[in-house]
């Protein structure tokens, strides 16, 4: 195997003091990158040589770097979690990428998830919409039934599943042209939907998470189905055509006049 | 009824009203498409066809309101909905690649059915109102010339004659086309059509009605553009 010769990059990178800076694009040189670093370990390249000169190094979003806990969330090149389908930003490698390439990277873009700093941004809309419904209200009484004894039909069960792979990077919504959440928002309607436990609280749970979504200010989706391409865990439109199934039907049903 | 009026103004009950809407107008492009076609072969049965749906009342004054409302609603939830969207990204990103993850047609809506919009004030100004004035205002509703024969078919290829008329109507048959290769599909999924065995047929029959439909209009109307005398 011949050795990796390192690439020479051009980054424009998204930098904002805070919240209430305007912000703008830096263009920073990297050099030597080993094409088998992952993209965030070339960011943090970029951090030492910045800190090496005595600036501020680029703050970003990272914790579990192995593609699982939503956290990393880089727009790069023009796609949420840069080139490449079913991974996130922690899981892109740099062998994507060719010595001399300019790569743009940019936080998430939608106004319900205002930047907090450079890369960094506020999700906490999501955990909003999920306080509002997406959950199972259990008692405390000592006898709630195991949810091994209850028979779940299997194709709902892999279908609830599925949906609950979601881990809530917001990859659907940066995507978006509308920056429109219903990728997220319906797979958490789904995963509960499609279970005997979740059946319950369905109705109300669907409304009240859409109501939520609503209110945080995304925009409507207009089935272009950006999001399913780009979502790490692909997350399928079915449950968007499913979450609109519940909602009408919760809203036509419900007694509430 | 505030609980209607709630999911109207939901994200989800106005993407189901554009469904609904565009399902109607697709359904009335079929129908008008079905009679046009008829006045390629057979003037008298265009006539006819065009007499029928001009004094029926159920269609005058049961079908005709629904699809003026449905246009309405359709175009109007369509801008208010756009300017929704672009609110909710107020900082653009510096680059975006949207055909690595969505067609041309899907992310462009807007501007293939501001095309429309337009073509409609022009067709609305042939035919539509001269239709409305002829037959509500002046209270003419024989449908016949002076001779004695019925106007429609004689009206319409007199229309046709003019060359830059035609290539408005052929150019925005284009624009519908590309409106309809994103629409039709996406009007079943807003609805919560969809299903494994059925949605792949349903995109496709999307396709060929996208197709099949706008370039018979375009046919039609080169037809008597070239054989109008």
């Amino acid at each position: 195997m011949s050795a990796n010769k390192g690439l020479n990059l051009t980054l424009k990178v998204w930098r904002q003091k805070n919240q209430d800076d305007k912000g703008q694009m830096e263009t920073y040189q990297v050099k030597d990158i080993s094409t088998d670093s992952s993209f965030l370990e070339m960011m943090d390249i970029l951090n030492e040589q910045l800190i090496a000169e005595d600036k501020e190094p680029v703050a970003f979003d990272h914790d579990c770097r192995e593609g699982i806990c939503g956290m990393c969330s880089m727009y790069i090149n023009g796609e949420a979690h840069g080139p490449g389908r079913g991974i996130t930003t922690c899981q892109l490698h740099m062998r994507e990428f060719n010595d001399g390439d300019t790569i743009y990277i940019e936080p998430w873009r939608a106004k319900a998830f205002p930047v907090i700093k450079d890369l960094v941004v506020d999700r906490g809309a999501f955990d909003r919409i999920m306080a509002a419904g997406g959950f199972v209200s259990v008692n405390t009484s000592g006898n709630t039934q195991d949810a091994n004894a209850i028979p779940i039909e299997k194709a709902n069960a892999d279908k609830a599943f599925d949906a609950a792979t979601c881990i809530g990077c917001g990859a659907c919504v940066a995507s978006c042209k509308n920056a429109s959440a219903m990728l997220f928002v319906s797979a958490k309607v789904s995963q509960f939907a499609l279970l005997p436990q979740g059946q319950v609280e369905a109705a109300e749970r669907v409304q009240n998470m859409v109501k939520v979504m609503d209110e945080e200010g995304f925009g409507n989706c207009s089935n272009t189905g950006a999001c399913e391409v780009e979502c790490p865990k692909g997350i399928s439109l079915e449950n968007i055509a499913r979450m609109n199934r519940e909602y009408l039907s919760a809203s036509f049903k419900s007694e509430e006049v | 009824m505030s609980w209607m009026k709630q999911t109207f103004n939901s994200s989800i009950g106005r993407k189901f009203a554009m469904a609904l809407s565009a399902l109607f107008l697709m359904f009335f492009l079929l129908q008008h498409f079905a009679i046009n076609f008829t006045s390629v072969f057979s003037e008298q049965v265009f006539n006819d066809l065009s007499h029928f749906m001009g004094t029926n009342p159920l269609v005058q004054f049961a079908l005709q309101p629904i699809l003026i409302f449905g246009v309405v609603y359709h175009f109007v939830m369509g801008f208010v909905l756009e300017a929704k969207n672009r609110n909710a990204r107020a900082v653009k990103y510096a680059k975006n690649n949207g055909a690595a993850n969505s067609t041309w047609f899907s992310r462009n809506m807007i501007y293939s059915g501001m095309v429309i919009l337009l073509f409609l004030a022009v067709h609305f100004y042939d035919f539509w109102i001269p239709e409305i004035s002829t037959k509500y205002i002046q209270g003419d509703m024989s449908g016949l010339l002076a001779n004695g024969e019925f106007r429609y078919y004689e009206e319409m290829v007199e229309k046709f004659h003019d060359p830059i008329r035609t290539g408005i109507y052929v150019l925005a048959f284009v624009f519908l086309a590309l409106h309809l290769m994103h629409g039709f599909q996406s009007a079943f999924q807003s609805v919560g059509a969809r299903h494994n065995k059925y949605t792949p047929a349903i995109q496709k029959l999307g396709k060929l009605y996208a197709i099949v439909i706008p370039a018979g209009f375009i046919f039609i109307a080169l037809f008597h553009h070239l054989t109008g005398h």
